[in-house]
Protein backbone atom coordinates (compact mmCIF):
# COMPACT_ATOMS: atom_id res chain seq x y z
CA UNK A 1 0.00 0.00 0.00
CA UNK A 2 2.29 2.48 1.01
CA UNK A 3 5.16 3.79 -0.94
CA UNK A 4 8.49 5.50 -1.01
CA UNK A 5 8.96 9.24 -1.92
CA UNK A 6 12.04 11.16 -3.25
CA UNK A 7 12.36 14.72 -4.16
CA UNK A 8 15.55 15.85 -6.27
CA UNK A 9 16.07 18.85 -6.20
CA UNK A 10 13.03 20.86 -5.86
CA UNK A 11 12.20 24.40 -6.73
CA UNK A 12 8.78 26.15 -5.76
CA UNK A 13 7.79 28.93 -7.11
CA UNK A 14 4.66 31.67 -6.34
CA UNK A 15 4.89 33.25 -9.77
CA UNK A 16 8.68 34.83 -10.18
CA UNK A 17 9.08 34.38 -6.37
CA UNK A 18 10.88 31.36 -4.86
CA UNK A 19 9.29 29.83 -1.91
CA UNK A 20 11.50 26.69 -1.74
CA UNK A 21 14.82 26.80 -2.79
CA UNK A 22 16.69 23.06 -3.60
CA UNK A 23 15.03 20.78 -1.40
CA UNK A 24 16.25 17.10 -2.16
CA UNK A 25 15.13 13.97 0.28
CA UNK A 26 13.78 10.70 0.67
CA UNK A 27 10.93 9.18 2.70
CA UNK A 28 10.50 5.66 3.41
CA UNK A 29 7.16 3.48 3.10
CA UNK A 30 5.30 2.87 6.18
CA UNK A 31 7.25 5.74 8.23
CA UNK A 32 6.01 9.07 9.56
CA UNK A 33 7.95 12.47 8.70
CA UNK A 34 7.89 15.15 10.08
CA UNK A 35 8.65 18.77 8.58
CA UNK A 36 9.63 21.46 11.33
CA UNK A 37 10.54 24.69 11.25
CA UNK A 38 9.35 28.57 11.71
CA UNK A 39 6.53 29.95 10.28
CA UNK A 40 6.88 30.67 6.59
CA UNK A 41 9.03 28.84 6.21
CA UNK A 42 7.75 26.65 3.29
CA UNK A 43 7.40 23.66 4.93
CA UNK A 44 3.17 23.57 4.07
CA UNK A 45 4.26 24.61 0.45
CA UNK A 46 6.96 21.86 -0.19
CA UNK A 47 4.29 19.32 1.67
CA UNK A 48 1.55 20.34 -0.83
CA UNK A 49 4.08 19.66 -4.11
CA UNK A 50 3.74 15.84 -2.85
CA UNK A 51 0.74 15.39 -3.80
CA UNK A 52 0.19 18.56 -6.77
CA UNK A 53 -2.20 20.86 -4.73
CA UNK A 54 0.39 23.46 -4.74
CA UNK A 55 -0.56 24.48 -8.58
CA UNK A 56 -4.19 25.37 -7.13
CA UNK A 57 -2.91 28.71 -6.58
CA UNK A 58 -3.14 30.12 -9.57
CA UNK A 59 0.62 31.10 -10.60
CA UNK A 60 2.49 28.25 -8.42
CA UNK A 61 4.66 25.98 -10.46
CA UNK A 62 7.60 23.78 -9.45
CA UNK A 63 11.31 22.64 -10.99
CA UNK A 64 12.78 19.44 -10.07
CA UNK A 65 11.06 16.01 -9.23
CA UNK A 66 9.16 14.62 -6.94
CA UNK A 67 9.38 10.43 -7.41
CA UNK A 68 6.72 8.20 -5.95
CA UNK A 69 8.23 4.75 -6.59
CA UNK A 70 10.34 6.18 -9.57
CA UNK A 71 7.81 7.83 -11.52
CA UNK A 72 7.58 11.62 -11.34
CA UNK A 73 4.69 13.31 -10.14
CA UNK A 74 5.57 16.00 -12.41
CA UNK A 75 5.83 14.52 -16.14
CA UNK A 76 4.03 16.03 -18.91
CA UNK A 77 1.93 13.10 -18.69
CA UNK A 78 0.55 12.69 -15.02
CA UNK A 79 -2.56 13.73 -14.46
CA UNK A 80 -2.42 15.85 -11.07
CA UNK A 81 -6.20 14.21 -10.35
CA UNK A 82 -4.78 10.80 -10.09
CA UNK A 83 -1.50 11.76 -7.99
CA UNK A 84 -4.18 13.14 -5.77
CA UNK A 85 -6.13 9.97 -5.24
CA UNK A 86 -2.40 8.33 -4.59
CA UNK A 87 -1.73 10.74 -2.47
CA UNK A 88 -3.99 11.96 0.16
CA UNK A 89 -4.46 14.87 2.18
CA UNK A 90 -5.61 16.65 5.73
CA UNK A 91 -5.91 19.97 6.19
CA UNK A 92 -4.76 22.40 9.07
CA UNK A 93 -8.56 23.08 9.90
CA UNK A 94 -11.10 20.50 9.84
CA UNK A 95 -12.91 20.71 6.86
CA UNK A 96 -15.38 18.05 6.18
CA UNK A 97 -17.99 18.75 3.38
CA UNK A 98 -20.79 20.63 5.00
CA UNK A 99 -23.58 19.78 3.09
CA UNK A 100 -22.95 15.94 3.86
CA UNK A 101 -23.72 13.66 6.09
CA UNK A 102 -20.86 11.79 8.36
CA UNK A 103 -21.63 8.71 5.53
CA UNK A 104 -21.42 10.85 2.81
CA UNK A 105 -18.65 12.66 3.91
CA UNK A 106 -16.42 9.33 4.10
CA UNK A 107 -17.41 8.26 0.57
CA UNK A 108 -17.45 11.38 -0.70
CA UNK A 109 -13.65 10.71 -2.59
CA UNK A 110 -14.63 6.77 -3.74
CA UNK A 111 -17.85 8.34 -5.17
CA UNK A 112 -15.76 10.87 -7.23
CA UNK A 113 -13.59 7.99 -8.86
CA UNK A 114 -17.00 7.42 -10.59
CA UNK A 115 -17.12 3.73 -9.22
CA UNK A 116 -20.57 2.16 -8.66
CA UNK A 117 -20.58 0.83 -5.02
CA UNK A 118 -23.22 -1.12 -3.73
CA UNK A 119 -24.55 -0.01 -0.46
CA UNK A 120 -23.65 -3.12 1.30
CA UNK A 121 -19.86 -2.52 0.45
CA UNK A 122 -20.11 1.08 1.01
CA UNK A 123 -21.66 0.66 4.54
CA UNK A 124 -18.54 -1.65 5.00
CA UNK A 125 -16.40 0.75 4.04
CA UNK A 126 -17.55 3.74 6.05
CA UNK A 127 -17.12 1.51 9.34
CA UNK A 128 -13.62 0.53 7.96
CA UNK A 129 -12.61 3.63 7.36
CA UNK A 130 -14.37 5.32 10.53
CA UNK A 131 -12.82 2.66 12.87
CA UNK A 132 -8.71 3.24 11.00
CA UNK A 133 -9.84 7.19 12.18
CA UNK A 134 -10.89 5.47 15.62
CA UNK A 135 -14.16 7.16 15.24
CA UNK A 136 -16.63 4.85 14.52
CA UNK A 137 -17.70 4.33 17.94
CA UNK A 138 -18.60 8.11 18.77
CA UNK A 139 -20.54 8.21 15.58
CA UNK A 140 -21.67 4.65 14.52
CA UNK A 141 -25.48 6.09 15.92
CA UNK A 142 -25.32 8.85 13.86
CA UNK A 143 -24.10 8.64 10.37
CA UNK A 144 -26.60 10.17 8.85
CA UNK A 145 -26.28 13.49 10.90
CA UNK A 146 -24.43 16.41 9.28
CA UNK A 147 -20.34 16.24 9.79
CA UNK A 148 -20.16 20.04 10.77
CA UNK A 149 -22.21 19.27 14.11
CA UNK A 150 -19.43 16.99 15.17
CA UNK A 151 -16.16 18.75 17.57
CA UNK A 152 -13.30 20.01 15.77
CA UNK A 153 -11.03 16.97 16.53
CA UNK A 154 -13.77 14.66 15.60
CA UNK A 155 -14.05 16.62 12.83
CA UNK A 156 -10.59 15.86 11.65
CA UNK A 157 -10.67 12.22 12.06
CA UNK A 158 -13.52 12.44 9.74
CA UNK A 159 -11.46 14.10 7.30
CA UNK A 160 -9.04 11.52 8.12
CA UNK A 161 -11.50 8.87 7.75
CA UNK A 162 -12.96 10.35 4.33
CA UNK A 163 -8.57 10.30 3.26
CA UNK A 164 -8.61 6.53 3.75
CA UNK A 165 -11.79 5.55 2.31
CA UNK A 166 -9.94 5.83 -1.31
CA UNK A 167 -6.79 3.67 -0.18
CA UNK A 168 -3.93 6.29 -0.89
CA UNK A 169 -0.27 5.22 -0.83
CA UNK A 170 0.51 8.13 1.30
CA UNK A 171 -0.82 10.39 3.40
CA UNK A 172 0.32 14.62 3.96
CA UNK A 173 -0.88 16.14 7.44
CA UNK A 174 -0.44 20.23 7.41
CA UNK A 175 -0.87 20.90 10.72
CA UNK A 176 -3.67 18.31 11.35
CA UNK A 177 -3.31 19.54 15.36
CA UNK A 178 -3.14 22.98 15.51
CA UNK A 179 -7.02 24.04 15.54
CA UNK A 180 -7.43 21.17 18.25
CA UNK A 181 -7.36 20.66 21.88
CA UNK A 182 -4.77 18.88 23.72
CA UNK A 183 -7.26 15.32 24.05
CA UNK A 184 -7.74 15.99 20.44
CA UNK A 185 -4.23 16.36 19.83
CA UNK A 186 -3.23 12.96 21.19
CA UNK A 187 -6.85 11.47 19.64
CA UNK A 188 -5.35 11.97 16.34
CA UNK A 189 -0.77 11.60 17.22
CA UNK A 190 -2.39 7.63 18.79
CA UNK A 191 -4.21 7.38 15.27
CA UNK A 192 -0.88 8.68 13.17
CA UNK A 193 1.31 5.47 15.15
CA UNK A 194 -1.41 3.11 14.13
CA UNK A 195 -2.08 4.64 10.21
CA UNK A 196 2.20 4.55 10.19
CA UNK A 197 1.43 0.36 9.96
CA UNK A 198 0.18 0.55 6.28
CA UNK A 199 1.06 3.99 4.62
CA UNK A 200 3.84 6.42 4.53
CA UNK A 201 2.72 9.87 6.37
CA UNK A 202 4.45 13.31 5.87
CA UNK A 203 2.96 15.75 8.89
CA UNK A 204 4.01 19.22 8.96
CA UNK A 205 4.11 20.77 12.22
CA UNK A 206 4.65 23.69 14.50
CA UNK A 207 4.60 21.72 17.81
CA UNK A 208 8.63 20.30 17.92
CA UNK A 209 6.93 17.98 20.82
CA UNK A 210 4.45 16.33 18.46
CA UNK A 211 7.00 15.79 15.88
CA UNK A 212 9.32 13.98 18.41
CA UNK A 213 6.87 12.28 19.72
CA UNK A 214 4.86 10.83 16.24
CA UNK A 215 7.67 11.34 13.52
CA UNK A 216 10.26 8.69 13.20
CA UNK A 217 12.86 10.78 10.71
CA UNK A 218 12.55 15.02 10.78
CA UNK A 219 13.31 17.79 8.24
CA UNK A 220 13.92 20.90 9.62
CA UNK A 221 13.42 23.76 7.48
CA UNK A 222 14.08 27.27 7.80
CA UNK A 223 14.17 30.34 5.59
CA UNK A 224 17.58 33.21 5.73
CA UNK A 225 14.81 35.96 5.99
CA UNK A 226 11.94 37.77 4.67
CA UNK A 227 11.73 37.67 0.84
CA UNK A 228 14.26 35.00 0.42
CA UNK A 229 13.25 30.86 0.12
CA UNK A 230 12.67 28.18 2.50
CA UNK A 231 15.64 25.65 2.16
CA UNK A 232 16.08 22.39 4.04
CA UNK A 233 18.71 22.65 6.58
CA UNK A 234 18.78 19.06 8.21
CA UNK A 235 17.28 15.62 7.37
CA UNK A 236 17.71 12.55 9.47
CA UNK A 237 16.49 10.71 12.39
CA UNK A 238 13.82 12.51 14.46
CA UNK A 239 15.84 11.58 17.71
CA UNK A 240 19.27 13.09 16.13
CA UNK A 241 17.56 16.04 14.99
CA UNK A 242 16.17 16.50 18.70
CA UNK A 243 19.39 15.46 20.63
CA UNK A 244 22.77 15.57 18.30
CA UNK A 245 21.84 17.77 15.30
CA UNK A 246 24.54 18.63 13.39
CA UNK A 247 23.77 21.94 12.27
CA UNK A 248 23.43 25.06 14.84
CA UNK A 249 20.41 26.48 13.11
CA UNK A 250 18.51 23.24 13.87
CA UNK A 251 20.09 22.71 17.57
CA UNK A 252 18.96 26.72 17.98
CA UNK A 253 15.40 26.02 16.53
CA UNK A 254 14.69 22.75 18.50
CA UNK A 255 16.13 23.42 22.11
CA UNK A 256 13.78 27.20 21.73
CA UNK A 257 16.20 29.83 20.73
CA UNK A 258 14.44 31.18 18.00
CA UNK A 259 11.29 30.09 15.95
CA UNK B 1 -30.73 44.17 48.63
CA UNK B 2 -28.01 46.18 47.82
CA UNK B 3 -27.81 45.11 44.43
CA UNK B 4 -31.15 46.78 43.72
CA UNK B 5 -30.13 50.38 44.80
CA UNK B 6 -26.46 49.97 43.10
CA UNK B 7 -27.33 48.58 39.67
CA UNK B 8 -25.20 49.95 36.93
CA UNK B 9 -27.22 51.84 34.68
CA UNK B 10 -26.05 52.12 30.75
CA UNK B 11 -25.12 55.09 29.41
CA UNK B 12 -27.30 56.54 27.06
CA UNK B 13 -24.78 57.76 24.40
CA UNK B 14 -26.72 59.60 21.74
CA UNK B 15 -24.83 57.99 18.62
CA UNK B 16 -26.23 54.85 19.67
CA UNK B 17 -29.37 56.09 20.27
CA UNK B 18 -29.48 58.11 16.96
CA UNK B 19 -28.70 54.77 15.17
CA UNK B 20 -30.94 52.10 16.43
CA UNK B 21 -33.49 54.78 15.78
CA UNK B 22 -32.43 55.02 12.72
CA UNK B 23 -32.37 51.46 11.91
CA UNK B 24 -35.62 50.78 13.58
CA UNK B 25 -37.39 53.43 11.82
CA UNK B 26 -36.20 52.53 8.14
CA UNK B 27 -36.57 48.37 9.23
CA UNK B 28 -40.22 49.28 10.06
CA UNK B 29 -40.53 51.95 7.27
CA UNK B 30 -40.68 47.82 4.81
CA UNK B 31 -43.48 47.28 7.14
CA UNK B 32 -45.71 50.21 7.12
CA UNK B 33 -45.21 50.03 2.96
CA UNK B 34 -46.26 46.73 2.67
CA UNK B 35 -48.93 46.96 5.11
CA UNK B 36 -50.33 50.27 2.94
CA UNK B 37 -50.00 48.53 -0.68
CA UNK B 38 -51.42 45.46 0.82
CA UNK B 39 -54.60 47.66 2.40
CA UNK B 40 -54.87 49.57 -0.70
CA UNK B 41 -55.06 46.50 -2.57
CA UNK B 42 -57.50 44.45 0.22
CA UNK B 43 -59.88 47.33 -0.11
CA UNK B 44 -59.90 47.90 -3.46
CA UNK B 45 -60.42 44.56 -4.55
CA UNK B 46 -63.31 43.37 -2.18
CA UNK B 47 -65.77 44.74 -4.59
CA UNK B 48 -64.28 43.44 -7.60
CA UNK B 49 -64.21 39.92 -6.26
CA UNK B 50 -67.93 39.28 -6.07
CA UNK B 51 -68.48 41.31 -9.12
CA UNK B 52 -70.29 39.99 -12.25
CA UNK B 53 -70.75 40.97 -15.76
CA UNK B 54 -73.68 43.01 -14.75
CA UNK B 55 -70.83 45.18 -12.36
CA UNK B 56 -67.71 45.05 -14.76
CA UNK B 57 -67.84 44.91 -18.69
CA UNK B 58 -64.74 43.15 -18.67
CA UNK B 59 -65.97 40.41 -16.98
CA UNK B 60 -68.10 37.91 -18.46
CA UNK B 61 -69.26 36.09 -15.48
CA UNK B 62 -67.27 36.62 -12.34
CA UNK B 63 -64.00 37.28 -11.52
CA UNK B 64 -62.59 34.11 -10.52
CA UNK B 65 -62.74 32.93 -14.42
CA UNK B 66 -61.42 36.38 -15.66
CA UNK B 67 -58.20 35.81 -13.22
CA UNK B 68 -57.58 31.94 -13.98
CA UNK B 69 -56.46 32.26 -17.72
CA UNK B 70 -54.52 35.47 -16.62
CA UNK B 71 -52.61 33.61 -13.63
CA UNK B 72 -52.14 30.75 -15.97
CA UNK B 73 -50.40 32.71 -17.85
CA UNK B 74 -48.12 34.35 -15.49
CA UNK B 75 -47.19 31.41 -13.59
CA UNK B 76 -46.51 29.66 -17.28
CA UNK B 77 -44.21 32.34 -18.68
CA UNK B 78 -42.69 32.77 -15.53
CA UNK B 79 -42.18 29.36 -15.19
CA UNK B 80 -40.46 28.65 -18.57
CA UNK B 81 -38.48 31.85 -18.24
CA UNK B 82 -36.82 30.14 -14.99
CA UNK B 83 -36.53 27.11 -16.58
CA UNK B 84 -34.36 28.56 -19.60
CA UNK B 85 -32.33 31.11 -16.94
CA UNK B 86 -31.08 28.54 -14.33
CA UNK B 87 -29.22 26.61 -15.72
CA UNK B 88 -27.57 29.55 -18.10
CA UNK B 89 -27.11 31.95 -15.11
CA UNK B 90 -25.57 28.81 -13.12
CA UNK B 91 -23.86 27.97 -16.22
CA UNK B 92 -22.29 31.84 -16.73
CA UNK B 93 -21.33 32.46 -12.72
CA UNK B 94 -19.15 29.13 -12.99
CA UNK B 95 -17.63 30.80 -15.84
CA UNK B 96 -16.82 33.51 -14.61
CA UNK B 97 -16.11 32.43 -10.69
CA UNK B 98 -14.22 28.97 -11.52
CA UNK B 99 -13.46 28.77 -15.38
CA UNK B 100 -12.54 31.99 -16.57
CA UNK B 101 -9.35 33.55 -16.20
CA UNK B 102 -9.35 36.51 -13.89
CA UNK B 103 -9.60 39.05 -16.40
CA UNK B 104 -12.01 37.61 -18.64
CA UNK B 105 -14.19 37.10 -15.74
CA UNK B 106 -14.16 40.68 -14.45
CA UNK B 107 -15.17 41.72 -18.22
CA UNK B 108 -17.74 39.38 -18.36
CA UNK B 109 -19.38 40.25 -15.09
CA UNK B 110 -19.55 43.84 -15.98
CA UNK B 111 -21.52 42.71 -18.90
CA UNK B 112 -23.88 41.01 -17.17
CA UNK B 113 -24.40 43.44 -15.28
CA UNK B 114 -24.62 46.14 -17.74
CA UNK B 115 -27.60 43.44 -19.03
CA UNK B 116 -29.43 44.43 -16.20
CA UNK B 117 -29.28 48.15 -16.31
CA UNK B 118 -30.91 47.80 -20.09
CA UNK B 119 -34.76 49.43 -19.72
CA UNK B 120 -37.51 46.54 -19.96
CA UNK B 121 -38.80 48.23 -22.99
CA UNK B 122 -36.01 47.89 -25.14
CA UNK B 123 -36.04 44.87 -24.07
CA UNK B 124 -39.85 44.89 -25.21
CA UNK B 125 -38.74 46.64 -28.68
CA UNK B 126 -35.81 43.83 -29.13
CA UNK B 127 -38.58 41.17 -28.94
CA UNK B 128 -41.15 42.37 -31.10
CA UNK B 129 -38.53 44.00 -33.74
CA UNK B 130 -35.34 41.20 -33.82
CA UNK B 131 -36.39 38.08 -31.60
CA UNK B 132 -39.63 37.39 -32.47
CA UNK B 133 -38.93 37.50 -36.65
CA UNK B 134 -35.66 35.20 -35.87
CA UNK B 135 -37.43 32.39 -33.62
CA UNK B 136 -40.39 32.32 -36.46
CA UNK B 137 -38.71 30.01 -38.91
CA UNK B 138 -37.58 27.65 -35.82
CA UNK B 139 -41.57 27.92 -34.49
CA UNK B 140 -42.15 26.74 -37.66
CA UNK B 141 -40.16 24.08 -38.44
CA UNK B 142 -40.40 22.64 -34.58
CA UNK B 143 -44.07 22.57 -35.32
CA UNK B 144 -43.38 20.66 -38.85
CA UNK B 145 -41.19 18.30 -37.33
CA UNK B 146 -42.65 18.01 -34.18
CA UNK B 147 -46.00 19.27 -33.54
CA UNK B 148 -46.80 15.34 -31.97
CA UNK B 149 -45.35 16.50 -29.00
CA UNK B 150 -48.24 18.55 -27.17
CA UNK B 151 -46.25 21.22 -25.96
CA UNK B 152 -45.20 22.37 -30.09
CA UNK B 153 -48.54 21.83 -31.31
CA UNK B 154 -49.74 24.06 -34.17
CA UNK B 155 -50.41 25.97 -35.92
CA UNK B 156 -48.05 27.91 -36.19
CA UNK B 157 -47.89 31.83 -35.08
CA UNK B 158 -47.12 33.80 -38.08
CA UNK B 159 -45.87 36.60 -36.27
CA UNK B 160 -43.28 34.38 -33.83
CA UNK B 161 -45.09 36.70 -30.89
CA UNK B 162 -45.93 33.53 -28.78
CA UNK B 163 -45.73 32.60 -25.49
CA UNK B 164 -42.35 31.27 -25.80
CA UNK B 165 -40.83 34.11 -27.08
CA UNK B 166 -42.19 36.10 -24.07
CA UNK B 167 -40.71 33.98 -21.86
CA UNK B 168 -37.23 34.28 -24.02
CA UNK B 169 -37.48 37.72 -23.73
CA UNK B 170 -38.21 37.38 -19.62
CA UNK B 171 -35.36 34.96 -19.39
CA UNK B 172 -32.79 37.49 -20.89
CA UNK B 173 -34.45 39.93 -18.76
CA UNK B 174 -33.55 37.71 -15.37
CA UNK B 175 -30.37 36.66 -16.00
CA UNK B 176 -28.16 39.48 -14.80
CA UNK B 177 -29.60 39.30 -11.29
CA UNK B 178 -30.28 35.75 -11.28
CA UNK B 179 -25.81 35.54 -12.69
CA UNK B 180 -24.59 38.62 -9.96
CA UNK B 181 -26.03 36.61 -7.03
CA UNK B 182 -25.40 32.90 -8.43
CA UNK B 183 -21.73 34.37 -8.93
CA UNK B 184 -21.24 36.26 -5.79
CA UNK B 185 -22.25 32.81 -3.76
CA UNK B 186 -19.66 30.93 -5.53
CA UNK B 187 -16.72 32.56 -5.34
CA UNK B 188 -17.42 32.55 -1.41
CA UNK B 189 -17.63 28.80 -1.40
CA UNK B 190 -14.23 28.55 1.35
CA UNK B 191 -11.26 27.60 -0.17
CA UNK B 192 -11.40 24.89 1.94
CA UNK B 193 -14.38 22.66 0.48
CA UNK B 194 -12.75 23.03 -2.62
CA UNK B 195 -9.26 21.91 -1.61
CA UNK B 196 -10.97 19.23 0.22
CA UNK B 197 -12.40 17.83 -2.88
CA UNK B 198 -9.33 18.75 -4.91
CA UNK B 199 -7.06 16.76 -2.00
CA UNK B 200 -9.63 13.56 -2.55
CA UNK B 201 -8.80 13.67 -6.16
CA UNK B 202 -11.73 15.91 -7.67
CA UNK B 203 -11.38 17.04 -11.06
CA UNK B 204 -12.56 20.92 -11.58
CA UNK B 205 -16.30 19.69 -12.31
CA UNK B 206 -16.26 17.18 -9.23
CA UNK B 207 -14.97 19.97 -7.27
CA UNK B 208 -17.27 22.27 -8.45
CA UNK B 209 -20.16 19.37 -7.85
CA UNK B 210 -19.36 18.26 -4.63
CA UNK B 211 -18.35 21.57 -2.64
CA UNK B 212 -19.25 24.45 -4.84
CA UNK B 213 -23.19 23.62 -5.85
CA UNK B 214 -23.86 22.38 -2.68
CA UNK B 215 -22.74 25.25 -0.77
CA UNK B 216 -24.20 27.36 -2.98
CA UNK B 217 -27.79 26.27 -3.06
CA UNK B 218 -29.42 28.54 -0.84
CA UNK B 219 -28.29 31.06 -2.78
CA UNK B 220 -29.18 29.88 -6.25
CA UNK B 221 -32.80 29.17 -4.56
CA UNK B 222 -32.70 32.86 -3.72
CA UNK B 223 -31.11 33.79 -6.83
CA UNK B 224 -34.36 31.42 -8.82
CA UNK B 225 -37.10 33.20 -6.32
CA UNK B 226 -35.34 36.96 -7.40
CA UNK B 227 -35.66 36.37 -11.02
CA UNK B 228 -39.02 34.50 -10.34
CA UNK B 229 -40.42 37.57 -8.49
CA UNK B 230 -39.02 39.87 -11.59
CA UNK B 231 -40.56 37.37 -14.50
CA UNK B 232 -44.22 37.12 -12.49
CA UNK B 233 -44.15 40.98 -12.35
CA UNK B 234 -43.06 41.91 -15.63
CA UNK B 235 -45.27 44.15 -17.52
CA UNK B 236 -43.92 46.26 -20.34
CA UNK B 237 -42.16 43.53 -22.33
CA UNK B 238 -44.68 41.16 -22.00
CA UNK B 239 -47.22 43.18 -23.11
CA UNK B 240 -45.21 44.59 -26.23
CA UNK B 241 -43.91 40.86 -27.17
CA UNK B 242 -47.23 38.79 -26.38
CA UNK B 243 -50.04 38.71 -29.06
CA UNK B 244 -52.20 37.40 -26.34
CA UNK B 245 -55.43 36.39 -26.55
CA UNK B 246 -56.56 34.98 -23.26
CA UNK B 247 -56.67 31.17 -23.38
CA UNK B 248 -55.71 28.62 -21.11
CA UNK B 249 -52.93 26.42 -23.30
CA UNK B 250 -49.60 24.77 -23.04
CA UNK B 251 -49.04 25.08 -26.59
CA UNK B 252 -45.97 27.39 -26.75
CA UNK B 253 -45.60 28.02 -30.46
CA UNK B 254 -49.38 29.18 -31.81
CA UNK B 255 -51.16 32.61 -31.92
CA UNK B 256 -53.48 31.14 -29.22
CA UNK B 257 -51.72 32.31 -25.75
CA UNK B 258 -52.92 33.09 -22.14
CA UNK B 259 -52.04 36.51 -21.18
CA UNK B 260 -50.16 37.84 -17.76
CA UNK B 261 -51.90 39.53 -14.82
CA UNK B 262 -49.11 42.43 -15.44
CA UNK B 263 -49.47 42.92 -18.91
CA UNK B 264 -53.42 42.76 -18.90
CA UNK B 265 -53.14 45.51 -16.25
CA UNK B 266 -51.34 47.75 -18.31
CA UNK B 267 -52.68 46.76 -21.49
CA UNK B 268 -56.16 47.25 -20.12
CA UNK B 269 -56.13 50.03 -17.44
CA UNK B 270 -55.79 52.96 -19.90
CA UNK B 271 -58.95 52.45 -21.07
CA UNK B 272 -60.94 50.99 -17.43
CA UNK B 273 -63.59 52.78 -15.64
CA UNK B 274 -65.91 52.11 -13.28
CA UNK B 275 -65.93 48.51 -11.45
CA UNK B 276 -63.46 47.34 -13.88
CA UNK B 277 -60.18 49.62 -12.40
CA UNK B 278 -61.61 46.83 -9.07
CA UNK B 279 -61.09 44.14 -11.33
CA UNK B 280 -58.02 44.95 -12.31
CA UNK B 281 -56.63 45.99 -8.88
CA UNK B 282 -57.72 42.28 -7.88
CA UNK B 283 -55.90 40.79 -9.96
CA UNK B 284 -52.74 42.54 -9.06
CA UNK B 285 -53.59 41.71 -5.38
CA UNK B 286 -53.59 37.94 -7.17
CA UNK B 287 -50.32 38.47 -8.24
CA UNK B 288 -49.18 40.02 -5.26
CA UNK B 289 -50.09 36.61 -3.28
CA UNK B 290 -49.17 34.52 -5.75
CA UNK B 291 -45.44 36.18 -5.18
CA UNK B 292 -45.97 35.95 -1.83
CA UNK B 293 -46.39 32.44 -1.89
CA UNK B 294 -42.97 31.34 -4.21
CA UNK B 295 -41.28 33.53 -1.76
CA UNK B 296 -42.48 31.38 1.49
CA UNK B 297 -41.70 28.03 -0.88
CA UNK B 298 -38.43 29.54 -1.67
CA UNK B 299 -37.54 30.03 1.96
CA UNK B 300 -39.28 26.50 2.92
CA UNK B 301 -36.65 24.93 0.31
CA UNK B 302 -33.85 26.71 1.99
CA UNK B 303 -34.51 26.20 5.46
CA UNK B 304 -35.83 21.86 5.29
CA UNK B 305 -31.68 21.34 5.26
CA UNK B 306 -30.34 23.89 7.36
CA UNK B 307 -28.22 21.87 9.49
CA UNK B 308 -26.59 20.30 6.76
CA UNK B 309 -25.86 24.14 4.88
CA UNK B 310 -22.76 25.02 6.49
CA UNK B 311 -24.06 27.96 8.27
CA UNK B 312 -23.28 25.53 11.69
Amino acid sequence: MSKRIEVRDLNVYYGKFLAVEGVSLEIEPRSVTAFIGPSGCGKSTFLRTLNRMHEVIPGARVEGEVLIDGNNLYDPDVDPVLVRRQVGMVFQRPNPFPTMSIKENVLAGVKLNNRRISKTDADDLVEKSLRGANLWNEVKDRLDRPGSGLSGGQQQRLCIARAIAVSPEVILMDEPCSALDPISTLAIEDLIEELKLQYTIVIVTHNMQQASRVSDRTAFFNIAGTGKPGNLIEYADTTTIFSNPTVQATEDYVSGRFG
Amino acid sequence: MSTATTAIKAKQRPGDRVFSGSAVFAGSMILVTLAAVAVFLIVQSLPALIASHEDASILTDNFWNYVGPLLFGTVWAAALALLMAIPVSIGIALFISHYAPRRLASVLGYIVDLLAAVPSVVFGLWGIGVLAPAVQPVYSWLVDNFGWFPLFAGPVSGTGRTILTAAIVLAVMVLPIMTAICREVFLQTPVLHEEAALALGATRWEMIRTAVLPFGRSGIVSAAVLGLGRALGETMAVAMVLSASGAVTFKLLTSVNPSTIAANIALTFPEAYGMNVNVLIATGLILFIVTFVVNAIARWIVSRRKEFSGAN
